[in-house]
């Protein structure tokens, strides 16, 4: 038998998609600070071609975890605060896939965007162009994991908005997806096999698919109890 | 016999700060009772309501739902529960229909959203943004859920907060009707209800030390 909420991965990933459309300063202000902080390094550092494509790989995924944690301190605040977190957990269904609908929706929103973006920062940091395929494969997978992983924390954080804690909760696990991401571009640039950094990329991913979301279940009805 | 009430407390009780927030609730409510829960600010009531919805753990006692303990039917009981808040659950950046669609059931069709929509009186403002409406007008937005849903159990705490005279008149109908069906509900409330005969429950303090 059905009940309201509908319990779905798509019914939260809509919502949530429409959510972020409505809202659209939120949306896009991760993805303005990547763009805008990129366009700095070149500025703070010496614009010559062969210092800044050193540097590109390491830098771009240092955006990009930033970036990823600015805006996933929200993910679960708003709900807790309005009471639709309340009605989520009231859902006779499995959260995970509420869940697991409302970190698509977070990826498809700032994770994907700043894979698809990322060529712009490879062309301002004289990036070779042989690595623009591995490095937006490397940032789409990795931010994926980002996301997973920073609902955790959002979700431990409750009802506090994330902030400071969020970002020493969530940094240690992020560096080993910092580590693989940029060893991907640096591989590709060096001319070596990168596709193995990026299939452990894709591990985490996996694995991170397989826990985050049972993590996240108990920390939001801890949240609530407690 | 056991089975014709569809919920039966017994000595429910909630400890906080090592003392029990109320005195222990022991209560049955039949198809097609109404029960009120009353008490002061600060009594409980909205723990209580939490509790009944499984957010909070109790500290002792026992809920049977249609006769069955609640660990063992938590599937059944949760698709049969509809609970309204404090917090309306409604997204200020949705609009109106937006709103209800997303917290009906899923097989709810558009002739249903419209008319639920009418009868809250706010046909107008489907695709209205909810962030533009009046505290009552929210307020409608989440009752006009008891327009779509198929659960017979309500928990509404505090559910005529912010509504007109008006509103309170429908929603007192809509749970008359509910009741009819041999639906049943609890609420919380600090006004009497006119046109539904209730039965009231008070959440007593205690002071008592566990």
């Amino acid at each position: 038998m059905y009940n309201y909420l509908s319990g779905g991965f798509l019914a939260y990933l809509n919502r949530d998609l429409l959510l972020g459309i409505r809202n659209k300063s939120d949306l896009i202000k991760p993805l303005i600070f990547f763009l805008l902080v990129s366009a700095l390094v070149p500025l703070a550092i010496a614009p010559e071609a062969d210092r800044l494509a050193q540097l590109a790989p390491g830098i771009i995924w240092i955006f990009a975890v930033l970036a990823t944690l600015l805006s996933v301190e929200r993910l679960f605040s708003d709900d807790l605060q309005d009471g639709s977190l309340e009605q989520m957990l009231i859902s006779p269904n499995l959260l995970i896939l509420p869940i697991l609908g409302k970190i698509t929706a977070h990826w498809l929103m700032i994770g994907l965007p700043l894979a698809l973006l990322s060529p712009v920062i490879g062309v301002w940091l004289s990036l070779p162009s042989v690595a623009f395929v591995p490095m937006m494969l490397s940032l789409a997978i990795g931010t994926a994991v980002l996301s997973l992983i920073g609902a955790v924390g959002a979700a431990l954080t409750l009802p506090r908005q994330g902030g400071v804690l969020l970002a020493l909760l969530v940094m240690p696990l992020y560096m080993p997806v910092l580590i693989f991401g940029s060893a991907t571009i640096q591989s590709a640039v060096d001319g070596l096999t990168w596709t193995a950094p990026l299939a452990i990329l894709a591990a985490f991913l996996a694995i991170a698919i397989a826990l985050c979301p049972l993590a996240i279940n108990v920390s939001l009805r801890l949240a609530k109890n407690g | 016999m056991a089975s014709t009430n569809i919920l039966k407390i017994e000595k429910l009780a909630f400890e906080r700060n090592d003392a029990l927030l109320f005195e222990p609730v022991s209560l049955e409510l039949n198809p097609g009772e109404a029960l009120h829960i009353e008490g002061e600010n600060g009594a409980g009531k909205t723990t209580f309501f939490q509790i009944l919805i499984n957010l909070l753990e109790p500290s002792g006692g026992s809920i049977h739902f249609r006769g069955q303990k609640f660990g063992d039917c938590r599937y059944e009981y949760l698709s049969d529960v509809l609970f309204i808040g404090h917090q309306s659950a409604v997204k200020g950046d949705l609009s109106v229909e937006e709103n209800l669609r997303w917290m009906s059931p899923a097989d709810t069709s558009s002739e249903e959203i419209t008319s639920a929509l009418r009868s809250v009186g706010l046909e107008h403002h489907a695709n209205m943004p909810c962030f533009r409406l009046s505290a009552g007008q929210q307020r409608r937005v989440a009752l006009a859920r008891l327009m779509t849903t198929s659960a017979s159990l309500w928990y509404l705490d505090e559910p005529f907060a912010a509504l007109d005279k008006q509103g309170v008149e429908f929603i007192e109908d809509r749970m008359q009707s509910h009741l009819d069906q041999g639906g049943a509900i609890v609420f919380s409330s600090h006004q009497d209800l006119v046109k539904t005969t209730t039965r009231s429950y008070r959440l007593n303090p205690c002071r008592e030390l566990v």
